[in-house]
């Protein structure tokens, strides 16, 4: 698949460029520049990790939305054997922006449930950009209620830009929906471990993001609001995201340091896409180590764990009485 | 324009300037709704709703509590606790800028006022937001001052009453106002094991971030008429659908008509509703009336 680059990586996409050229040329002419181009690949990569090294949150939202990053389902190609997805809210719909259903995980049975984005433009509209309506809250809180009742753990994957602002959503209760499954997943009676993969779209991405453990792929972003909401908002105009993007503290380093997540998953050289079989490896370790620390915990102790840490969060002064 | 106000219809918006014009310090006010010219001591006395068109006014988290509690035996709960700018956080002006301006205009320091008292001697814990203070916004300090009142409710092994005024998470705390989402919801868990009513009151505007955790996870979920509630704001839907919305979206009426709340009350009938839905839930004798 041709790589596509964003913005702030035309220099690489320049050098690669040539990198094609010079291998389309290498392939019918008798002239060896094999270690021509090797040393313009090198170089490359080199550049890649330079200007990695150095993005701002502006950026790592754009990496964390780019079109060729894996989504939920190829994790779960890559990371689970025997997925069997499981449809439908038993109300009203299958909501196609989240996916779900049994797997097994290094042998082990499990649950998994997460936001799915389309890649073509057809799939995208199917998908809803990954933004879910009430109907797929509910069927992700059928499956969690799905593991609890056979002792399986969750393994959930978030990925949306937000919970769908429709009409028909708010018909069918989108607040009550999201809500619901806060409450529920805070009690849930099995082990919960969530991995922020690309955008964390507020209360949409923590309907199926509340856990015992979670883990943050590096360039993926967690929010309240995206960027250019907040801009819109506090700025009176979306081109200061790139600021907003900044103060917010949505990049997964910040908000380990917030005490926000447990764990930052490092990506590639050039983030997930351009590597997705090393990312998939390194996922595997986090989670196995993960699972592994959950499941010696019995289960009301894991649950009490849970509400504990769920109900500390948040940064506060208290003043002394009188 | 705050960033509120621009989440809401035009009809509801208005100006700083506008609302001093329908309430006037002085003698006399305008009901926004029918335009009748009323006297504002017969309006105060009528909590707030117009006697001849019924409109409920937004009314302040202390007004209320006064309007609903006993006036013995209150107890506020998390006044000590107050907020902090964790995040550094400055957009045209700065965080603390905003939280001093709030308390300027409120005289309260944050958006959730809790106290513990009664209603006609029906022992509860009540949570008010103040929708002056910030738009009703959840940061950590009214996510830290709901928990706490909830735990209050379970030691004492009353009822939790919340009455939500809010536009919804606090930017200016990024994931840490997200995160009081689940914190406030997951403290009614407790309640709930312990079958304590959690009552939920959701008055003009319950939006967003308040509106999708605690609000709708109650026992029972009251509207009040005309409030607006909802998840995303009007606007916003309205860019995304780019159709007109329907008459009444969003409106409790229309609520009620989806299925989404139990019932809408009357703000002048809830001294007496309340505690008798109380009542009733915690196995009690009829309040006297």
């Amino acid at each position: 698949m041709k790589q596509t680059f964003l913005d702030f990586e035309q220099p690489i996409a320049e050098l690669q460029l040539k990198v094609d050229e010079l291998r389309f040329v290498h392939e019918d002419s008798a002239v060896d520049i094999a270690d021509e181009i090797a040393r313009l690949t090198k170089k490359s990569q080199q550049l890649t990790r330079d200007i990695y090294a150095k993005l701002t949150s502006w950026q790592i939202a754009q990496v964390a939305r780019h079109p060729q990053r894996p989504y939920t389902l190829d994790y779960i190609a890559g990371l689970f054997t025997e997925f069997r997805e499981l449809h439908g809210d038993r109300s009203y719909a299958d909501d196609a922006a989240i996916v779900g259903g049994l797997a097994r995980f290094n042998g082990r049975p499990c649950v998994v449930i997460g936001h799915q984005k389309g890649r073509d433009t057809k799939e995208k509209i199917h998908r809803n950009f990954g933004m879910p309506r009430p109907e797929g809250y509910r069927k992700a809180l059928r499956l969690m209620k799905l593991a609890e009742k056979f002792g399986l753990p969750l393994f959930t994957f978030v990925d949306t830009p937000g919970a769908y602002p429709g009409i028909g959503a708010e018909e069918r209760g989108q607040s009550e929906a999201i809500g619901r499954n806060l409450f529920e997943m805070a009690g849930l009676r099995t082990p919960v471990i969530v991995t922020v993969i690309g955008e964390g779209g507020s209360g949409g991405a923590l309907a199926i993001a509340v856990g015992d453990i979670t883990l943050m792929l590096q360039y993926a972003t967690y929010s309240v609001i995206s960027p250019e909401g907040c801009a819109s908002i506090l700025w009176k105009s979306a081109e200061h995201a790139a600021e907003a993007a900044e103060i917010l503290g949505i990049t997964a380093p910040r908000l380990k340091q917030l005490g926000l997540i447990d764990k930052v998953v490092n990506e590639p050289v050039g983030g997930a896409h351009r590597d997705p079989a090393a990312m998939i490896a390194t996922l595997r370790k986090a989670l196995t180590e993960a699972l592994r620390s959950l499941s010696e915990l019995p289960l009301d102790e894991l649950v009490e764990r849970r509400e504990d840490r769920i109900v500390s969060y948040g940064k506060f002064k208290e003043l002394s009485p009188g | 324009m705050t960033w509120l106000q621009k989440l809401l219809p035009p009809r509801i918006k208005s100006t700083p300037g506008a609302r001093k014009q329908a309430m006037p310090e002085g003698l006399w006010v305008k009901c926004p709704a029918c335009e009748a010219v009323l006297y504002r001591t017969d309006l105060e006395k009528n909590l707030s709703v117009c006697p001849k068109c019924g409109h409920h006014s937004r009314v302040g988290a202390r007004v209320r509590i006064d309007q609903l509690l006993d006036a013995e035996g209150r107890f506020e709960i998390g006044s000590e606790v107050v907020p902090i700018d964790s995040l550094k956080f400055k957009d045209q002006k700065k965080y603390p800028e905003r939280l001093a301006a709030a308390l300027e205009d409120t005289g309260e320091t944050d958006a959730l006022v809790v106290m513990q008292g009664s209603v006609a001697s029906v022992p509860l814990v009540l949570a008010t937001f103040e929708f002056e203070f910030m738009g009703g916004s959840m940061g950590s300090v009214v996510g830290e001052r709901f928990v706490r009142g909830v735990r209050v409710a379970y030691e004492n092994r009353v009822p939790f009453v919340c009455i939500s005024a809010s536009g919804g998470a606090r930017m200016q705390e990024g994931v840490n106002s997200l995160f009081q989402m689940a914190k406030t919801t997951a403290a009614l868990q407790e309640l709930a094991k312990a079958r304590l009513p959690f009552v939920s009151l959701l008055t003009d505007p319950t939006m967003g971030g308040v509106s999708a955790s605690f609000a709708f996870v109650a026992d029972l979920v009251i509207a009040e008429p005309g409030a607006l509630i909802g998840f995303a704001g009007p606007r916003v839907i309205e860019q995304t659908v780019r159709e007109k919305l329907p008459e009444g979206f969003q409106r409790a009426e229309f609520l009620l008509e989806k299925g989404a709340i139990d019932m809408i009350l009357d703000r002048r009938t809830l001294r007496e509703e309340l505690p008798r839905l109380l009542a009733l839930l915690m196995r009690a004798p009829a309040p006297a009336a």
